[in-house]
């Protein structure tokens, strides 16, 4: 079973961002250490349980909400460490690693067990694994767009606080949250058109205009207008982070949606 | 033998008596001469910066020390006499002299704590210490250790880390909007003493292309060319600012020159890339209704003051965890003096020749087994006159040389020559010792 590596990642994430909070409020440096360490190590962990339950199920482990958003915490981390390693930017984990903790415990209260999958359905985890890398690029740009408002008040209002001084340049975030966007968005579309191939040969219609599909939808046109927004009218900044922070409250809405009314299986 | 620091800085005595002590760079090498020639005055070391004059010296006598490098002082300058000069002077010996240094080095003696100047003339000073011979043993691992405890100060607290300063200050904030300040433009509004500085830090921070403009165009020519940048004709920048990431303004100007319109299309145009503008003048030139502009950062004198004043406020508490650091480091330093003391190393070395014939004896012993008691002694007696006939003449010259200005010398030469350190025995006596080496010390203090 590999429930004892996904409990100790389950800890390991609750320790690191106690620690990564704790890292952000005070002024010492030290903790960073730690945090990533520990951060690290979770990481590993996690890796393991995943690899565990992808031999035991015999499939890529995205056969299920739980696996899913066991997934998607995972990604979350990596994305973490990699932009840690190569901007040494920390206070970036005081943001992401609770919500990969958040997402790993909404993993831990849907139902564990491996899911049988229908032959038909056994393509379904390239529309999971699309759909879910997307979701970490929109789940980044939600991360960089949050800081970037926090660093942009701290900053109009001159207050120049512990907080200010941990959070990076404002173009460095406002870049952040463009990269996730221009690789999250492509990733989605690539998985909504993987889901509805998969439709089409499971049900044989891609789209039954269920709420879900239709606020999926709207989520892929909402990002699309940001995007171009961007690259044309200069949605940038303060309004690309307000509006990336609303985009993700549309994508969890959707997953809290689907989740809901899908009882655990993606079919 | 003592160490001794006796001087003025800017914190005891008034520019006017500090510029006549001071000795320029030329006159450095005939000062320490003159420092070495008084009698009782083993080593010295003199380091003169526009913010102190101050000698470190090993002495035979503390007293007789303090009057001499005061006397040394004194004559630096014929206008002044050693009474004169009293009331401006400090004198530390010992833990406080040493102490001394080490702050000074970290530059936590300083006008502007953390100011790193300080340390590279402290190192100048300590080279023409060494050409001129006037440094020695002692002196010359004391500064060397200061040099290394600056550097520990700096790398494990913040004390140099802040812009204390309003200019440099404009720099900081820059950094907390831009991640890369060399693909970046600033526009130069006016010819500002302060905005200059400004302009200077940033070009300094990478910042690659300069706009100037000023209402006088050959001024703004000047200083285009001073920054190697471009000079705009003032009714026109405006419109030019756009290009600008950083707006530097600073005129004579009664009214405000940059409206809050103007920045609102700046932005615009810009396609909301952030602007950062800077206004240090007075009366102000920028509206302050720009601060309400989305993605338009406006700072003023006050905010670059007040941002200062915290940064004075963070170094004056990272300077309390460098005092520690240099307790820390006294405390190292003054073991190794001790240890350069003779007495103990004529114990150590005489115990640590014991120790080593004790050990040959028994080998040999064991290997005869039935020695008759003559046969022993005789075995013994052989040992004893090997071992102190060859220790005989280093015992007797570091006697001899104990109060000689040569003492520390050979006291480390003995302790290199018999590898008193790297014994086990003598490490053990000294655990032991430490207790008392500290006590005595702060006794002498006393």
């Amino acid at each position: 079973m590999p429930v004892p590596f996904f409990m100790a990642t389950l800890v390991l994430y609750l320790i690191g961002t106690g620690f990564f909070l704790a890292y952000l409020l005070r002024r010492s440096e030290a903790l960073s250490k730690v945090s990533l360490a520990i951060t690290g190590i979770g990481f590993l962990a996690h890796t393991v349980a995943l690899l565990t339950r992808m031999m035991e199920a015999g499939h890529v482990p995205l056969a299920s909400f739980h696996e899913a958003m066991s997934f998607f915490s995972w990604t979350l981390v990596l994305v973490f460490l990699i932009v840690e390693v190569r901007h040494r930017i920390h206070v970036l984990g005081s943001f992401m690693l609770p919500l990969a903790l958040i997402s790993l415990l909404s993993a831990a209260a849907l139902p564990k067990e491996v899911p049988t999958l229908e032959p038909v359905l056994n393509t379904v985890w390239v529309h999971v694994t699309l759909s879910m890398l997307g979701t970490v690029g929109f789940a980044v740009a939600f991360v960089a767009g949050l800081m970037y408002l926090i660093q942009d008040g701290l900053l109009k209002s001159k207050r120049f606080n512990v907080l200010y001084a941990k959070l990076p340049p404002l173009d460095f975030l406002d870049h952040l949250n463009q990269q996730s966007i221009i690789l999250g968005f492509p990733l989605l579309t690539l998985g909504i058109i993987a889901g509805a191939l998969s439709a089409e040969f499971a049900r044989g219609s891609f789209l039954n205009w269920n709420p879900e599909q239709l606020w999926a939808l709207v989520t892929w046109v909402f990002y699309f207008v940001v995007l171009m927004g961007r690259l044309t009218v200069g949605w940038r900044a303060k309004r690309a982070a307000y509006l990336t922070i609303i985009g993700f409250a549309c994508v969890i809405l959707t997953f809290i949606g689907v989740v809901l009314k899908g009882h655990g299986a993606i079919a | 033998m003592n160490i001794i620091a006796v001087g003025i800085s800017h914190k005891t005595a008034p520019v006017e008596v500090r510029e006549r002590l001071a000795v320029p760079d030329s006159r450095l090498g005939e000062a320490l001469h003159r420092l070495c020639s008084y009698p009782g005055i083993k080593e010295g070391v003199l380091l003169s910066t526009c913010n102190r004059v101050e000698v470190y010296a090993v002495v035979e006598d503390v007293e007789v020390g303090y009057a001499r490098v005061q006397e040394f002082l004194a004559d630096t300058h014929l206008s002044l006499s050693s009474e004169q000069l009293t009331p401006y002077l400090y004198w530390h010996m010992d833990d406080r002299a040493i102490g001394h240094l080490f702050r000074v080095a970290a530059s936590l003696d300083s006008m502007i704590v953390g100011e790193p100047q300080i340390l590279g003339q402290l190192k100048d000073a300590f080279e023409a210490a060494l050409t001129h011979k006037a440094s020695g043993v002692i002196l010359n691992k004391l500064v060397k250790k200061a040099i290394s405890v600056a550097k520990r100060v700096r790398t494990e607290t913040k004390i140099a880390e802040t812009a204390v300063s309003v200019s440099y200050a404009a720099v900081e904030l820059a950094r907390k909007i831009f991640s890369n300040l060399g693909e970046k433009t600033v526009l130069l509004v006016g010819a500002g003493e302060m905005a200059k500085l400004a302009a200077k830090h940033l070009i300094n921070s990478g910042v690659r292309r300069v706009m100037v403009t000023t209402r006088n165009p050959q001024g703004a020519l000047e200083l285009a060319k001073r920054f190697n940048g471009l000079s705009i004709p003032f009714d026109e920048f405006r419109r030019e600012m756009a290009e600008a990431d950083i707006v530097l303004c600073s005129t004579g100007a009664s009214q405000y020159l940059i409206r809050a319109e103007d920045v609102q299309q700046a932005v615009r145009r810009r396609l909301n890339r952030p602007i950062f503008l800077i206004d240090i003048s007075v009366p102000r030139n920028i509206e302050p209704a720009v601060k309400d502009i989305d993605n338009a950062f406006l700072f003023d004198i006050d905010d670059l003051e007040m941002r200062v004043e915290q940064n004075r406020e963070e170094r004056r508490r990272e300077a309390s965890r460098a005092e520690r650091i240099i307790e820390e480091e006294v405390r190292v330093i003054l073991h190794w003096l001790k240890s350069l003391d003779v007495t103990p190393t004529i114990v150590a070395l005489r115990k640590r020749a014991e120790e080593i014939k004790q050990a040959e004896l028994e080998k040999v012993m064991g290997r005869f087994g039935h020695l008759s008691p003559q046969e022993r002694g005789a075995i013994e007696g052989l040992a004893t006159g090997i071992v102190n006939k060859l220790l005989h003449g280093s015992l007797v010259t570091l006697k001899a040389e104990a109060d000689s200005a040569g003492s520390a010398m050979f006291v480390e030469a003995a302790k290199r020559f018999y590898s008193l350190d790297q014994a086990p025995t003598p490490e053990h006596q000294d655990s032991t010792d430490t207790p008392e080496s500290e006590r005595e010390h702060s006794g002498k203090d006393r």
